[in-house]
């Protein structure tokens, strides 16, 4: 690991202002990717300016019909969120399915959606679900948010602050994991929402994406057997030695299904 | 050099880090505490669980400038003060949860923390729990009954 | 059997200072004045090094200093050598090129040792590294050994391995297998690749050299399986240390697989460079340093054809094999994929010919050597599945074909064409038991109701046999083995009754501490808490040879009841004085000397305390003192087999093949502590579930190392894996005292075969014969994919 300044921010506006003026700030949330980036070397931050004692960006809540996730709750917290559980689930449920235990017990869901990372979790539920990516300045819908593979519509020096989940009639989550990282080698997150289903995927490789086909086709029947007639084409999805782009494309539409199952 | 001040073990320690300097680091180099091994770097083998503030955590992933006044415990500190050993120490001696013993002190420790958390877990949501656990001798197997064993052994302790 | 005698599932004396974290690893050891080495590799897998510049990271904070090869070479450092010399089919040797600790001007696979930077801290260190300056001209680069043979192919060594070959090696009798062949009823195939494996200890490979100014000592602290074999080669050939100033200590060493066993660059490094510092010299592999440098296992390349006769019984074997031995010849790599392979390719059969010709290749990548059985799954996985291509080519049922090539109960000693003789066995046993453990016969419904549930079941069945504990040392010599193969140890007993046993066998994680005490107690009838076993410092024990192919207590644990032996006898005299009887008169037995048939008696102990204080003793006849060596050079390898069923259900949307039921019934041998055997089949059976399913070293085609770390590496993990059914069947090894034969390898051998054969019976609807490991989610989709498009065209 390179040596940084490192700086502890007791709140959303104080870590913008201590990202102010620094060469390459960088804001770490559970640091459960971070750390492992700049442990390989593969990141240089002149600074970094921890989120973890600001207590302004976190809690669960669920009301108006959607359940507000602030930034710096874990996944371990949103797993076992009565509110959560109660209101949507599936949300629950994926965060209960990130990483390991420990990864739980100190990741975040700002962190993982600021990061993007193409082989995550919570931007799939994100796109999903169409949430509302709170932010130190303003408001992001989903589906203006992830830009590309590690990049989103953040800005530098913006601060994620939450997450609200607007509560679907239906939804759920299924994860093909990559046998060896055990990151998403395919997760697709369906919802049934008064507009309509939508389906978000992930792990495909070049960040989270919609299928808006199998969406169409969920709007008119709204089962497993729905998705059948709907190709994804291989070009969809990247490939690696884990997976061929024809197979994760494969693992979409079987994912997509068991999915669809799950949620009833 | 920043300091940081944090609790080990029940002990009050004030030690000082680089920014990158991490727990694991301190816990080892700093304090000669050298039961919390390093079995990878890509934080996937948690060799290096320990608790932080009572929740299993991977010591080679945290910033020891990030644990100002948190309170960590190692496998050198889950021992009574009489030296006895934790139930979840003595399930897996009972029930040869460990071989070459470079893997036991995460696992011990994250085990406690599922026992803490899920009281009763069944065969499936054990092995579930050690995603980020790796073994390399034993198969498992007897690491699945070992937690069994401790799990009962604290919920009959209660 | 005592309380803590042989044949007890007692808990291991080891394990407190484990789960109290008080293990003490050699990365846990701290030296005054240390500074921290940081290994700089090749990113490359062939380059010439036109230059380095070394300057800029010389002059970097906290750097005490930078090395390269040129400056080992110029201190007169050896090369790594290679403890076994095969010959070719001609009679020459085998090539041997150079493997410097650094190398000097060309690197030859992808994590290359080209320099070290030597700094105050491990952080300094690898920022130094990053400043030094090479200078590559890159080479083509040649990964797959068949690929490596071509005419054309890059050259990994040049003229000191033309044509990428190590060796072409035979071994058998060609005209009879010829013979045989002609007359064949049938004639079952297979073509198959078995797959590089990454060993992982969880414990990375660390190493710290250190060196007193004042007596001239080294001292070497690393994680070897076999410090006394790193004292020898590095001594001797690497850094001309004596052995009377070289003292090599691996404390507790975090599992080892065989990868712990070869003396590695590192080793060489630190020792010599804390004699240029004069200051203790520490490195620690970093797990992605440990994937591209420790040796890795298999990688194999074979075609094999079985004769059969009309009724199904095996006429003769012919195999032909490509091994891949990286970019230099590891330590015992070349006996890998002749002596402890070809020469197990009979099995448990009755096959009368057997020929096995090998092909040894150099290619840029890591260095291949013995991983967790070591030439024998290789053999056991192309033998075992070839069997099930003949059972299913004749129309025979798979356990049939096997009862019916089985070698007899009554056929021991049993001398196969392929060199060894098999002492002992009953295959018949451990197959039925087996069986009847898996519920075989059940199976059909178990498949059924699978098929309900939308997934293919099938089962698989491995009936294996391997050989351990390799000697005698003068056969082995006569092969090309440059080191002895027997094992040393000694027994003190201290005044008070206490004993210390001082063995050559390295333990590290095998339990020893536990399973010698236990055989101590056996014989001299105390506690295993009265019994210290002492392992792993060239300064304490006496010169042995480590522990590998499941050696310590066929070979080891001999070499103490040897000593022991010993001591009782002395005992004996000591008692018949005590006791003024005849020394003929005198039994031993649960720690008590007797005059047979009378009352009179004395404890082990208070002969113990006579031996010290000889004040009532034979001093004319007899030396005061309880202390007594062996050495034990076996006559002949143990014979450990038996049988493996492994049940998996595939998910045919997805491909991913889980082993649901996995059921080992192993003859070891007299079985010390049946924990711990369990505890050893288990391990090794995860180990072989791993490269069945999971596991899988991966080069692209430019040699860059894609499996590299646990992101891409499938480890098996908790949820990977079933819970083992674990079982023994005992026949008595006939040539060791304790009739032990050893259980380290035997899950790691057994189960890959037995768990692909139940993969091919899944799928065997869907036209499927073999499957090369792993048979991993996408390579099973695949298959079944494209047999559904098929009968769909």
């Amino acid at each position: 690991m390179y040596d940084f300044a490192y700086h502890k921010a007791s709140s959303a506006a104080d870590a913008a202002s201590k990202a102010k003026g620094k060469s390459d700030a960088k804001f770490m949330a559970g640091g459960q990717t971070l750390i492992p980036t700049l442990k390989q070397r593969l990141a240089k931050p002149s600074d970094v300016i921890d989120l973890g004692g600001a207590s302004d960006l976190k809690g669960i809540s669920a009301a108006g019909g959607a359940v507000t996730i602030g930034a710096m709750a874990t996944h371990a917290a949103v797993a076992g969120s009565a509110d959560a559980k109660k209101a949507i689930p599936a949300l629950a449920a994926l965060a209960e399915g990130i990483g390991d235990p420990q990864v739980r017990n100190r990741g975040t869901i700002g962190g993982s959606v600021a990061n993007n990372d193409p082989a995550a979790d919570y931007p799939a539920a994100v796109l999903g679900l169409g949430a509302t990516v709170h932010t130190d300045q303003r408001q992001i819908a989903a589906d203006a948010f992830f830009v590309s593979v590690f990049e989103t519509a953040l800005k530098p020096g913006e601060v994620i602050t939450k997450v609200s989940f607007p509560v679907p009639q239906k939804a759920a989550y299924m994860k093909f994991p990559s046998p060896a990282s055990r990151y998403a080698m395919i997760g697709v997150f369906v919802a049934k929402t008064a507009q309509g289903a939508r389906v978000a995927v992930t792990g495909a490789g070049n960040g989270v994406i919609r299928m808006k086909s199998m969406e169409a086709a969920l709007d008119k029947n709204w089962s497993p057997a729905a998705l059948d007639g709907v190709k994804v084409p291989a070009g969809t999805c990247n490939g690696d030695i884990h997976g061929t782009p024809e197979y994760r494309a494969h693992l979409i539409t079987v994912m997509a299904k068991r999915a669809v199952a799950a949620a009833g | 050099m920043p300091q940081v001040s944090l609790t080990v073990n029940g002990r009050p320690v004030k030690v000082e880090v680089e920014g990158r300097t991490l727990l694991v680091q301190v816990l080892r180099e700093k304090l000669g505490l050298t039961g919390t091994h390093v079995g990878c770097d890509t934080s996937q083998c948690g060799a290096c669980v320990v608790h932080v503030d009572g929740k299993s955590a991977k010591a080679c992933t945290l910033l020891a400038a990030q644990l100002e006044g948190a309170s960590v415990t190692t496998i050198e500190g889950v021992a009574g003060a009489d030296g006895k050993m934790h139930p979840m120490q003595e399930a897996f001696r009972d029930n040869h949860g460990l071989q070459c013993g470079f893997c036991t002190p995460g696992m011990v420790m994250s085990a406690i923390d599922l026992a803490k958390t899920n009281p009763d877990a069944s065969e499936h949501e054990i092995r579930e729990w050690l995603e980020g656990n790796i073994c390399r001798c034993t198969g498992y197997h007897n690491i699945v009954k070992s937690i069994q064993a401790g799990s009962a052994a604290m919920r009959a302790a209660k | 059997m005592g309380a803590d005698g042989i044949g007890v599932a007692v808990r291991r004396k080891e394990d407190v200072r484990f789960l109290t974290g008080r293990g003490t690893y050699t990365d846990d050891i701290a030296r005054p004045g240390q500074t921290y080495a940081h290994i700089l590799r090749s990113g490359q897998a062939h380059a010439r090094i036109r230059s380095i510049d070394v300057s800029k990271a010389k002059a970097a904070p906290g750097v005490v200093a930078v090395f390269t090869g040129a400056d080992m070479a110029a201190d007169g450092v050896g090369g790594l050598p290679c403890g076994w010399l095969v010959k070719n089919k001609d009679g020459s040797p085998m090539k041997e090129p150079a493997h410097p600790p650094l190398v000097v001007d060309r690197v030859r696979h992808v994590g290359d040792q080209i320099a070290v930077v030597i700094a105050e801290t491990r952080a300094q260190a690898k920022d130094a590294a990053e400043l030094v300056e090479i200078d590559f001209e890159p080479l083509p680069a040649v990964v797959d050994s068949k690929d490596a043979l071509k005419t054309g192919a890059p050259q990994v060594h040049g003229d000191a391995a033309p044509g990428n070959l190590c060796y072409d090696w035979e071994l058998g009798d060609k005209a009879a297998v010829d013979a045989a062949f002609a007359k064949a009823h049938k004639v079952a195939k297979i073509d198959l690749f078995n797959n590089r494996l990454i060993p992982n200890a969880m414990e990375p490979r660390a190493a710290t050299g250190d060196f007193d100014p004042a007596s001239g000592d080294y001292t070497l602290y690393t994680t070897s399986q076999n410090p006394h074999v790193i004292r020898l080669l590095m001594g001797a050939f690497v850094l001309h240390i004596p052995e009377s100033k070289l003292r090599v200590y691996a404390p507790d060493v975090g599992g080892g697989f065989g990868s712990k066993i070869y003396h590695y660059a590192e080793e060489a490094i630190v020792t010599w460079a804390a004699g240029k510092l004069k200051r203790p010299v520490r490195w620690t592999a970093d797990r992605s340093e440990s994937f591209m440098s420790d040796a890795h296992g298999r990688d194999h390349h074979s075609h094999a054809e079985l004769a059969l006769d009309k009724d199904g019984k095996f006429l003769a074997l012919r195999v032909d094999t490509t091994a891949n031995m990286g970019a230099y010849l590891s330590t015992f790599a070349s006996c890998i994929p002749t002596y402890l392979y070809a020469t197990l390719l009979a099995g448990v059969y009755t096959t009368p010919a057997i020929y096995v010709e090998v092909k040894a290749v150099f290619t840029n990548t890591v260095p291949v050597d013995a991983y967790r059985g070591a030439g024998r799954p290789e053999a056991t996985f192309l033998l075992e599945r070839l069997v099930d291509v003949a059972a299913r080519e004749m129309g025979m049922d798979r356990v049939e074909i096997r009862r019916r090539n089985f070698i007899p109960t009554n056929a021991f000693p049993y001398q196969t064409p392929v060199a060894l003789q098999y002492d002992s066995g009953d295959y018949f046993s451990t197959l039925e038991q087996a069986q009847k453990a898996a519920d075989w016969a059940g199976f059909e419904a178990r498949r059924a109701e699978a098929r309900k549930r939308g997934k293919l079941r099938g089962i698989g069945i491995s009936t294996y046999l391997e050989a351990c504990g390799i000697a005698p040392s003068n056969i082995a010599g006569a092969l090309g083995a440059r080191a002895g193969l027997y094992e040393a140890a000694t027994v003190r007993v201290h005044p008070t009754g206490t004993v210390t046993i001082l063995t050559g066998s390295h333990s590290h994680g095998q339990g020893h501490e536990t399973t010698f005490a236990q055989v101590v107690s056996e014989t001299l009838g105390i506690g295993i808490d009265q019994v210290e076993i002492v392992h792993g410092d060239t300064n304490k024990i006496p010169f042995g040879m480590g522990t590998y192919g499941s050696r310590s207590l066929a070979v080891g644990g001999t070499a103490i009841v040897k000593a022991l032996d010993k001591v009782v006898s002395k005992a004996k005299k000591i008692a018949a004085h005590l006791l003024e009887a005849s020394v003929n008169d005198i039994e031993f037995k649960d720690g008590k000397f007797t005059v047979v048939g009378t009352d009179k008696s004395k404890t082990f102990g208070e002969i113990a305390l006579t031996a010290y204080v000889p004040h009532n003793y034979p001093l004319e006849e007899l030396e005061p003192g309880l202390e007594e060596n062996a050495f034990y050079d076996p006559k002949n390898f143990t014979f450990p087999g038996g049988c493996h069923i492994a049940e998996v259900e595939i998910d045919p949307d997805t491909g991913v093949t889980k082993v649901v039921k996995f059921t080992a019934v192993d003859d070891v041998g007299r079985v010390i502590n049946p924990m711990i055997v369990e505890g050893q089949v288990q391990g090794g059976v995860a180990q072989g579930i791993g490269q069945a399913l999971l596991e899988n070293c991966v080069y692209d085609k430019d040699g860059q190392l894609i499996t590299g770390s646990y992101m891409d590496y499938v480890m098996p993990r908790a949820d990977d894996l079933p819970s083992i059914g674990v079982a023994t069947h005992t026949t008595l090894c006939t040539h060791n005292p304790l009739g032990v034969k050893g259980c380290g390898e035997v899950g790691a051998i057994g189960s890959p075969p037995a768990v692909i054969n139940a993969v091919v019976d899944a799928l065997k609807d869907h036209g499927v014969t073999h499957m090369d490991m792993p048979a991993s989610p996408q390579k099973v989709w695949s298959v079944i994919n494209g047999a559904h498009r098929k009968a769909a065209e």
